[in-house]
């Protein structure tokens, strides 16, 4: 005789890890592949239709019902275990990620969907048929709707995708470890190899557990107000991508780098007015902005030629080349045959280099280290000015004149002192508030005052109107940033330390 | 005798460091070498090598000039500039330079020994026009002092100071000092201050580089007498903070230590470097290689005169105006001879003893005043940089260790712009022990393993990652590292008479100036260039 009321809580665990792990799927395939609507319905469609596959395999079961249900489970254990560390991990590295999801998804549901109807044949000896049916599928659901209200109150929240994934694999290991005993009765052979088997899975979700850290730490999880979707630390800095309802984010050692749904406006009027102010230039150089999303600013314009982007870090060019939501946003800039991609410090890549461009776009991340604080140097702009054309323009992000005033008013002077002319500007991007830059160009200009057509966000009034400082924004006294003082760094610290 | 490792981490670091770090197993050391230099020739030389050229080896030059180090390279710069072109320089090793030569890797060069030059001021005309021919100044400000190029400036961060787990910026401890610390570091600047300002009658500054400028007024000449210790003492300043900082400024610049520092030196240190009371130390100049950029330019420019290999074994005064030079050439292993009119003597002064013949014969009393100090350097080539300490200062070009003998590190990757990953780093150790042929010996007697353990060790205090981030560590052992300004030798006779031609052999060393500087190397090599030609009756405008 074996207890039925255990192999009930079965059910119910094997109920809940399987919608876990579909919703798991769905989560991240709406995170990566955007569009969740549409992948929401196609992992839930594809899941339930791989769960009628398995039932009906389950047809061609005939002997060891109990052995074969538990390597099952355990087969589930690992395949769900692992599911969302394998999607993570080849997020940016897989241009099939999508084969990939599709496949796992539909494995899970194939092994989930042998599951019932094998422990309902288990046990059609112990019960009634009415009551097995009535008993078997009450839980199920119960199952279900555990799993639903678990998975977005506290699973993700709490634990992250990962580690979500990872425990209920070990959930669902170690349901299969206690019904070897529940079972025992009814298991002929190889009882002893299956208790092996299990525990071999269950020390493997367990290092994945640990390992976990590695890709993204319980702490940071609780760092970033959304869910990470993507995290990899490179030889130069920790780039984390999270998703949330409005869109998607790019950290760089938890700095915001942009927001997927206003970052247009801050990349339009990065680039635009440089290239308006030069007319139409053919040589463009991007310095930082590995993104590509000022890239994709500057490949709108047809007289564009070639344009050279110097990034650092590799796994930033990488990721957008390859990370589909970002390829999605930048429209393939970067992999655009007029662009060359260099990653090195552009410091020294100007100091090396005798070529001349017609337009500069400097995004490099605000001045918080030393190491960024020389690439906003007099130095910096002054090897910035042999690089440059006849009537060349340069445009430079210049952190927030509103919380970092005088970080702003230091790399206007500062390129100034280099011997260029500048124009302040600012325009509001929601994800970071006033933002500022500068307009350089050798010798007196004025402002561009005609927009190019079918922006999103600049017209020709707004154009004009970046150019007006509020009062708030307005001048102050200020060091210039050289290489031996490196005040900027200095003064970025303190400004922006009143508001952490 | 061979030491165990704990005697060698005691001698160089402390007792506690060598026990704590003996209680762990024997770490994995990476590769590496001690740096051949020509030592074993130089013992040689010492013990009176004598090599007879074959008849058809000898050659007729009007000068020589024996040692390529900065001073013999600056009067072979200044002579060529002059248009005077025959003579050969000839220095034993093979490798131009001297003490501030350098390396080269593929991924930065990087020094062996000579680090920076403060930023001379307006008065040093000799080395302005150096620095200019080098492209390292872009005109002058307004009250005329030259601008040095920003790229050539040391890049902030500048320096820290580790201590107790953590690192700080700046040299002067300020975290945890008490008021009585601070009061006393006050005082000491004004003091320094003072100094600074202080002008003789004839409107000639105390201390000022080149030193040859300075008052010998005796006011300034009697700190000479007494040690920088003993004048703390005067002062009845005994924070331990300040004491620190001036100790670590004589081993710094003079291998030496507070005690056995001269008080006029270890001012000079201080006051030589502001160009008025109250001003912030001169900025300091540098490399990736430190000082050997001055060095290969130089080179660059006489590089047709020079001799590398060719070590000077005998000079003899024959007569008036002929000076016969045996020389041992280390890549053919021949003999070889020259007869010039007259020599420049520019190897350390300590080697007129035993290559002037009539020194030899007759050494002169004031040859023994120059006493030399020992340096360990070592190049330790990182695959990555040490993990950062939380809230600690981050790495700066310098980086000082408060509770160790050694001076810490320098980052040769800093000047280049290279943030991030692979670097090298150059510890340095200067043995400051009193007796100098004690401090010789027990460099010389310490091994590759021995020195690579004692930077290793060191360093791991700040960095315990350093053991497997170091693919590589060479070292290099300087015997004769630099002359020591220990009391009573600055304005001894001796000095003087030291820098006097002897009939037709000139001299010209750092060691002449006292101060192991390069600005003084330079001016030595520049003054005996111009001091031969005046003697030669060539008219020239003078630049010193
Ligand atoms: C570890 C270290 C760190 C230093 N740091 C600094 C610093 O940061 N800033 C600074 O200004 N100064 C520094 N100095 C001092 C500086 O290097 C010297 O003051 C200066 O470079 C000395 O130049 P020099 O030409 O007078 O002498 P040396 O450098 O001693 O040159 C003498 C030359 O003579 C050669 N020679 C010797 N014997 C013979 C022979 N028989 N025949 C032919 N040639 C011979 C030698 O090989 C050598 O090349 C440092 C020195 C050391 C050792």
């Amino acid at each position: 005789m074996i207890r039925t009321s255990i192999i009930f809580l079965n059910v119910l665990i094997i109920a809940t890890c399987g919608l876990v792990y579909e919703l798991l799927a769905g989560t991240l395939a709406s995170y990566v592949l955007g569009d969740s609507v549409t992948q929401f319905s196609l992992i839930i469609g594809i899941y339930l239709s791989a769960m009628g596959v398995g039932a009906w395999l389950s047809g061609f079961i005939e002997k060891d019902l109990a052995q074969k249900f538990i390597e099952i489970e355990i087969a589930v254990a690992i395949l769900g275990g692992f599911s969302a560390p394998i999607l993570f991990l080849s997020f940016a590295r897989l241009s099939y990620f999508h084969i990939i999801l599709y496949l796992v998804v539909f494995l899970i549901g194939v092994l989930v969907g042998l599951e019932l109807p094998l422990l309902m044949r288990i046990l059609k000896d112990q019960l009634d048929f009415k009551d097995l049916v009535s008993r078997v599928l009450t839980i199920d659901y119960i199952g279900a709707l555990v799993a639903s209200l678990m998975f977005p109150l506290f699973l993700v929240p709490k634990l992250g995708l990962v580690r979500t994934s990872l425990v209920f694999g070990l959930l669902n290991v170690g349901i299969g470890f206690w019904a070897t005993w529940t079972l025992e009765p009814l298991i002929k052979k190889g009882l002893t190899l299956l208790r092996i088997k299990a525990i071999i899975v269950a020390i493997l979700l367990l290092i994945g557990l640990i390992g976990a850290n590695k890709i993204t730490s319980l702490a940071e999880d609780n760092l970033f107000a959304d869910d990470i979707i993507y995290s990899r630390t490179s030889s130069y800095q920790r780039i984390v991508v999270t998703k949330s309802r409005a869109g998607f984010q790019l950290f760089l050692n938890g700095n915001l780098q942009f927001s997927s749904a206003d970052e247009y406006r801050y990349h339009e009027a990065l680039v635009h007015p440089a290239m308006v102010l030069f007319g139409k230039p053919k040589k463009v150089l991007v310095l930082g902005g590995g993104d590509g999303l000022g890239l994709r600013e500057i490949l709108k314009s047809k007289d564009v030629e070639s344009v050279t982007l110097v990034d650092l870090d590799p796994a930033m060019t990488q990721l957008a080349a390859n990370f589909p939501m970002l390829v999605e946003l930048n429209d393939k800039s970067i992999s655009d045959p007029r662009v060359k991609v260099i990653n090195q410090d552009a410091m020294i890549w100007l100091e090396d280099i005798t070529e001349k461009f017609d337009v500069v776009i400097i995004d490099f991340p605000d001045p918080n280290t030393f190491a960024l604080g020389k690439l906003y140097s007099t130095r910096f702009y002054r090897l910035l000015r042999k690089s440059l054309n006849e009537g060349g323009t340069v445009a430079v992000q210049c952190t927030s004149p509103l919380f970092a005033r005088t970080s702003y008013w230091c790399i206007v002077r500062t390129i100034e002192a280099a011997g260029f002319s500048v124009k302040p500007y600012q325009t509001a991007v929601p994800a970071f508030g006033v933002w500022g830059f500068a307009l350089a160009k050798v010798g007196d200009f004025e402002i561009p005052k005609q927009a190019p057509k079918n922006l999103r966000f600049l017209n020709d009034e707004t154009l004009v109107s970046l150019f007006t400082l509020s009062a708030d924004t307005s001048a102050v006294a200020v060091e210039i940033n050289r290489l031996d003082n490196q005040i900027l760094v200095r003064y970025y610290e303190s400004e922006w330390r009143r508001y952490q | 005798m061979k030491f165990t490792r704990r005697e060698i981490l005691t001698a160089f670091l402390s007792s506690p460091l060598a026990l704590s770090a003996c209680q762990n197993p024997t770490p994995q050391f990476p590769k590496g070498e001690i740096i051949n230099t020509s030592q074993e020739l130089g013992h040689k030389i010492r013990d009176g090598l004598k090599l007879e050229p074959a008849l058809d080896n000898w050659k007729n030059i009007k000068i020589v000039i024996v040692g390529g180090g900065i001073a013999g390279l600056s009067a072979a710069w200044r002579l060529k500039k002059l248009g005077f072109e025959d003579f050969i320089l000839i220095e034993l090793e093979k490798t131009p330079g001297g003490t501030a030569r350098s390396g080269e890797s593929k991924l930065v060069s990087y020094p062996w020994g000579a680090h920076y030059v403060p930023a001379p001021m307006k008065e040093n005309v000799a080395l302005l026009e150096l620095f200019n021919e080098m492209g390292i100044l872009e005109g002058e400000d307004n009250q005329g002092q030259p601008i040095v190029a920003e790229q050539y400036l040391c890049r902030d961060p500048e320096e820290r100071l580790f201590f107790r787990g953590r690192w700080y910026e700046g040299l002067y401890l300020y975290a945890g000092a008490s008021e009585k610390d601070l009061a006393e570091f006050k005082a000491f600047q004004k003091e320094i201050d003072r100094w600074v300002e202080w002008q003789d009658s004839k409107g000639r500054r105390a201390f000022t580089i080149p030193m040859a400028k300075v008052s010998d007024d005796v006011e300034v000449t009697d700190l000479d007498k007494i040690s920088m210790s003993t004048w703390l003492k005067r002062y009845n300043w005994t924070s331990p903070r300040l004491r620190w900082l001036v100790d670590y400024s004589c081993r710094d610049d003079y291998g030496s230590s507070i005690e056995t520092t001269s008080a006029w030196a270890g001012i000079f240190y201080f006051a030589s470097r502001m160009a008025k009371p109250g001003a912030t130390a001169q900025p300091l100049i540098t490399w990736p290689e430190g000082n050997g950029r001055l060095a290969n330019y130089l080179y660059s420019q006489v590089k047709d005169k020079v001799r590398l290999g060719l070590a000077a074994l005998e000079i003899n005064p024959i007569k008036e105006l002929e000076v016969e030079i045996t020389t041992f050439d280390q890549n053919t292993s021949q003999a070889f001879g020259f007869r010039a009119e007259q020599v420049i003597f520019a190897a350390p002064h300590f080697l007129t003893n035993y290559i002037i013949r009539p020194y030899r014969d007759n050494p002169p009393k004031h040859v023994e005043a120059f006493q030399y100090g020992a340096w360990m350097v070592a190049n330790l080539f990182l695959r990555d940089r040490p993990s950062q300490i939380r809230a600690s200062y981050p790495l700066c070009w310098d980086n000082v260790f408060y509770e160790s003998k050694s001076l810490g590190y320098v980052v040769a990757t800093h000047q280049r712009g290279l943030d991030y990953g692979a670097t090298i780093f150059t510890y340095y150790y200067p043995i400051t022990e009193l007796d100098v042929n004690v401090a010789r010996k027990k460099l010389l007697s310490t091994d590759w393993q021995g020195w690579a353990d004692v930077a290793l060790t060191d360093i791991s205090q700040a960095h315990p990652d350093i053991y497997t981030l170091t693919e590589q560590i060479d070292i290099m052992r300087w015997g004769h590292a630099m002359v020591r300004p220990h009391p009573d030798f600055i304005w001894n006779k001796s000095r003087f008479e030291a820098a006097k031609p002897f009939r037709n052999i000139h001299f010209a060393h750092a060691d002449l100036s006292g101060v192991a500087l390069f600005e003084e190397a330079f001016y030595q090599g520049v003054r005996v260039a111009e001091e031969i030609l005046t003697s030669r009756n060539l008219k020239f405008k003078s630049i010193i």
